[in-house]
Order: structure tokens, then C-alpha cells, then sequence
């Protein structure tokens, strides 16, 4: 068990220097987004998804949409370094006639189930493929990752009143909960809060976590559904920026991308 | 037309488990024999058009054909980033149905106008736009779209519009229906204008005007080949809708004309113009204060073919 944790927090690692420089590289912004969640990806594809890098495809796979679309750094490096598609690929993000846009984009992507980019989009596909898989007893769950900033959209709450009053409980919601958004502190911006309890009161089983804690992450996503007939939503507390000290909890960082200094400074401490 | 829609989906439904509907919680006394006979293939999404869409869109990303339904602008204008996106870009098997083409909820004012639509769904990347002129149009484009693998949009009127085939005729999407010959004229209707326009054109037939008339059901991919052969062979043609008069049916005919006629056609687009309605009405009365009358284009097309 130890060592499986330790493998996930390895490869959260991975995720990490592999978004920092594709950011500083691309250049591009967004990498504190990457940064908040990417303990929760590494859970994820370390070992709770039932996918196939070699059958992306694969009918019974599990479903992950990254609904804060503009993270796709972190996804793009843990989906590369699981076999969906070369390494090599990562180095053409942003880049003029590239293969990887600067949001998830499933064209040509393999492992991307669907494009996002516009907030407040994924859940609601997520609740139809949840449906269907219902509609056709299938087994396979569907999860769906949101930024906190993304819940100021109707959308998303259409959607958690759709889940909860259908009991999908083979949706997995996952809230990177890092209390920033474009323009300031969720809180500042439209406060989210008391969030899990939105949830809570939308028929949704809620668990908050903290979203670094990676033997928790893992414990808790291995339980899912917390009860049979509603879906689940896990409130994972993040910092923004986390495991870089200078990008931790700053606005700057969902938008700077690291100057040459910068990067060697992140991929050290990362390193250490 | 809503009639012939649901009794063809049904049909469908009943041939192909994968087909579904889903209503934004529209469709009182419409619905009840469908829910009946196939209630895993039928889903109220409640008030919620722009999650209805994205669940449209993980349902046929699952392998579902599924219609969304609902009145006016509210399949439409209200969830377009979703049908954009969503169900657009991922070609998803989605048709979006609207009930209440143009000025069909006359008095209910102009939230409930739907008189953008087609510009709009004809601008999406991978949306086929389909606007059936009568019931028999209204049953054949059903059975066509379940059969297109992709996002179509299905422009109804709303109940009652009279047949204007005398039989079910062949439709075949992206391809204009000929419904009468004509030499000096071709009017091109779509969706609700069609019966005005068959009245129109044997008026004009009995004024010496011979009359082409094109059922122009499929928007989009418009039948470029029946647009130039139009001009080509009667030599003036006006488009009829009832819609705006700005990047409609009308829109698309003028690209067409512009880029590949072989010579100049007189050529005029009648439609809804001035923006807002602020008349209160029925749809007929709407009509005639918008000049959408038979008369009016009886009137119109003259002053097209006989310059004075």
C-alpha cells in the first residue's frame, strides 16, 4: 500500500514538472490549475480509471472529462506518460501546426473524451453518459473533474439538480476546490461557499478531502459511490499553484507562465 | 407538422431502440402515446435547455440518436454554445427539434418569435438545417435525420399547417423538392411559407406568370444545383421564409446566386423585416403586417419579372 502511494505521489510529480514546463515552454497560461490538481489525476489514472492506452476506446472504460478544460497541461502529461499517445507530442502544445490545443480537444487525442474549454460544459455530457450507461446497464463510471470558478455557471447546477434527482450514482464529480479564479479569490469573485453543502442539498453524497493528501485522495475515490442511488461529489481542497512555493495561492499564476529563471527555480524545488 | 413529427418519431422509435427524445418540459398532450409505448426512450430534462443539450450530447457520444425538443428559441438560441460545442463539434448525434417556426406564437410576443434560427443553426460547423413546408415534408425529414449520423436541426411549425403534397413525396436531404414547373420564375420557399407560396405561384401561373416553385426543405447543405439551374432556366427567383430577412433562407440563396450564377437574375429575399415585432397577433395577422401574405407575393414577384 505504501508503495503504491508512494508510486501515485510519483507520478504526481511527473505531472507536475511536465506541466510547469510545458507551460514555460508553450508559453502558455493556466499552469497553477494544473499544479492544484494534479495529485487528484494521479490518483485517478494511477489507478482508480478503467482504461486502456492501447484501446482507448474501449466500451467499458471508464469516462474522465476534464470540464476546467483549460488545465489540459496536467491531462496531456499523464495521459502521454500512461501510453495514450508519444511524450513527444507534449513539446507541440501551443506550437503553430501542433497536435495539442491549449484546451482538452478530443480531435486526434486519444484518451480526451470530449473538448472543453467553455466552463460549464462537461457535467452536463457527463450526466448523459452516465444516463446511457444506466439506460444500458453497463457498469463502467463516468468522472468529471471541475474547477471551483466553473460552479458560477448555471449550467453546472442544471446538471447537479439533473444527477441527483436521476441517482446517477455512477457519476464521480470531482470539485479542484483551489479558492481562486480569473479574476480574484472565489470568495471576492461569488462565493461559493457553504459549496459542499450546495452539493450536499442538490442530493449529491459528499466527501471534502484534502486534495494533496494522496492516501486520502485514493481511500476516498476507492469508495465511490458513497451511497447507492446518489452520485458523488468530492470536495477536494487544493491550493493553486501547489508544490511550487512562489505560484502557491496567487492570482499571478493562473495566468504567468514561468520566465527561464522561474522554471529552473520550480523544477528544482519539484526535483527536491 | 408537430403531428406528423411525432407520429414519424415513433415509427422510428419503435424500429430502433437508440432513438430517444427529450423534452425541456414542452409538449403537453403531444407526447403522451410516445411515452406510453416507449418509456426508457423518453426524458424530461425539465426547464434546463442547456443541460438537456449536453446530456443530448453524452447520451449520442454513447451511441443514442436523440431529439431535443422544445418551443421557439429555447432548443436553440438559449443552449447554442451547447449545440455548438457539444453536440457540433463532436458530431454527435443530436437533432434538435423547434416547435413554433417564425411568428407561429404570435401574441405570445417576441420571446417566443423564432426568426434568427436559421441564420444562426446555418452558421454551425457539421449542423444540417432542415425546415419541412408541410406535414408529408415534416414526417419525410424525421426519418431522414434519424438516418443522417449527426447533428441535425428540425424546424417545425406548430400544429395544423395544411398538406401542400397531394402524397408523400421523395425527399431526399440537401436536395430542393420541384413542386410545380414554371419558366418566367422560381419562387424558393421554406418550412411555413410554402403553402402561401403555392397559392402565390398559381395566381401568378393565372396572370401569365409561369411559376417554378422549389421546396426548399433542407437550409443547409442548400441545393446549390436547383438554385443555379433555377436562375439559369426562368431567369429571376425570389426566396420566401418566415424569418428574418438577414442570412436566412434568402442569405443562403444569394451565396449561392452571387458566387455561381453564370449571369445576373433579378432577385429578392421576402422574410420578416424591422427587427422586433411590436404588433400584437395572431401568426396570420403577424403575417400581413409583415407582407408575408399570398397577395403580397403575388405583388412582389411581378414587380420582380415585369419591371415598370
Amino acid at each position: 500500500m505504501t508503495d503504491t502511494i508512494e508510486a501515485l505521489k510519483s507520478l504526481a510529480r511527473h505531472i507536475r514538472l511536465t506541466s510547469v514546463r510545458m507551460t514555460h515552454c508553450a508559453p502558455s497560461a493556466h499552469v497553477g490549475g494544473s499544479l492544484s490538481m494534479a495529485d487528484l489525476l494521479a490518483a485517478l489514472y494511477g489507478g482508480i480509471l478503467r482504461v486502456d492506452p492501447a484501446n482507448p476506446k474501449w466500451e467499458e472504460r471508464d469516462r474522465f472529462i476534464l470540464s476546467k478544460g483549460h488545465s489540459c497541461a496536467a491531462l496531456y502529461a499523464v495521459l502521454a506518460n500512461k501510453g495514450f499517445f508519444p511524450e513527444a507530442w507534449l513539446d507541440t502544445f501551443y506550437r503553430d501546426g501542433g497536435k495539442l490545443f491549449g484546451h482538452a480537444t478530443h480531435t486526434g487525442i486519444p484518451g480526451i473524451e470530449v473538448s472543453t474549454g467553455s466552463l460549464g460544459h462537461g457535467l452536463p455530457i457527463a450526466c448523459g453518459m452516465a444516463l446511457a450507461a444506466k439506460l444500458d446497464g453497463q457498469k463502467h463510471r463516468i468522472y468529471c473533474m471541475l474547477s471551483d470558478g466553473e460552479c458560477d455557471e448555471g449550467s453546472v447546477w442544471e446538471a447537479a439538480l439533473f444527477a441527483g434527482h436521476h441517482g446517477l450514482d455512477n457519476l464521480v464529480v470531482i470539485v479542484d476546490y483551489n479558492k481562486i479564479q480569473s479574476l480574484g479569490h472565489t470568495k471576492e469573485v461569488l462565493d461559493l461557499d457553504p459549496f459542499a453543502k450546495k452539493w450536499e442539498d442538490f442530493r449529491w453524497a459528499t466527501r471534502e478531502i484534502d486534495g494533496h493528501d494522496m492516501a486520502l485522495i485514493d481511500s476516498t475515490l476507492r469508495q465511490v459511490p458513497f451511497e447507492a442511488g446518489r452520485p458523488t461529489c468530492v470536495m477536494a481542497h487544493t491550493v493553486k499553484g501547489k508544490g511550487v512555493s512562489f505560484m502557491e495561492d496567487k492570482l499571478l499564476w493562473h495566468y504567468r507562465n514561468a520566465s527561464v529563471d522561474e522554471y529552473a527555480a520550480a523544477v528544482a524545488e519539484l526535483k527536491s | 407538422m408537430r403531428t406528423a413529427f411525432i407520429k414519424e418519431l415513433e415509427e422510428q422509435a419503435a424500429r430502433d431502440p437508440r432513438v430517444m427524445l427529450i423534452t425541456g418540459d414542452l409538449g403537453f398532450t403531444v407526447f403522451e402515446p410516445f411515452i406510453k409505448r416507449f418509456p426508457k426512450q423518453f426524458l424530461n430534462a425539465g426547464v434546463a435547455e442547456q443541460n438537456m443539450t449536453g446530456v443530448a450530447a453524452g447520451l449520442a457520444l454513447s451511441g443514442k440518436i436523440v431529439f431535443t425538443y422544445s418551443i421557439a428559441n429555447f432548443p436553440t438560441l438559449r443552449c447554442l454554445e451547447q449545440i455548438r460545442n457539444d453536440v457540433c463539434y463532436h458530431k454527435a448525434n443530436v437533432k434538435v427539434v423547434s416547435v413554433g417556426a417564425g411568428l407561429a406564437y404570435g401574441a405570445l410576443g417576441s420571446s417566443h418569435h423564432a426568426l434568427e434560427d436559421l441564420a444562426i443553426l446555418r452558421a454551425l460547423p457539421e449542423m444540417t438545417v432542415v425546415a419541412p413546408g408541410d406535414p408529408f415534408e415534416a414526417a419525410a425529414a424525421t426519418e431522414a435525420i434519424v438516418r443522417h449520423d449527426g447533428p441535425c436541426y428540425l424546424r417545425l411549425g406548430k400544429a395544423g399547417e395544411p398538406a401542400v403534397h397531394p402524397r408523400a413525396p421523395g425527399f431526399t436531404l440537401g436536395r430542393a423538392i420541384r413542386v410545380r414547373d414554371g419558366g418566367d420564375l422560381t419562387l424558393i420557399a421554406t418550412g411555413t411559407m410554402l403553402k402561401a407560396c403555392a397559392d402565390a405561384a398559381a395566381k401568378l401561373e393565372a396572370e401569365g406568370i409561369s411559376t417554378r416553385l422549389l421546396s426548399m426543405h433542407t437550409v443547409k447543405p442548400i441545393d446549390a444545383e436547383a438554385i443555379l439551374l433555377a436562375a439559369e432556366e426562368t431567369g429571376a427567383v425570389m426566396t420566401v421564409e418566415e424569418h428574418g430577412v438577414i442570412g436566412g433562407l434568402g442569405g443562403a440563396v444569394a451565396e449561392v446566386l452571387a458566387q455561381g450564377a453564370s449571369k445576373r437574375v433579378p432577385f429578392a429575399i421576402m422574410g420578416v423585416k424591422g427587427g422586433f415585432c411590436r404588433i400584437v397577433g395572431s401568426q396570420d395577422y403577424l403575417k400581413a403586417q409583415f407582407g408575408l401574405g399570398v397577395d403580397d407575393i403575388v405583388a412582389r414577384a411581378k414587380a420582380l419579372v415585369v419591371p415598370v
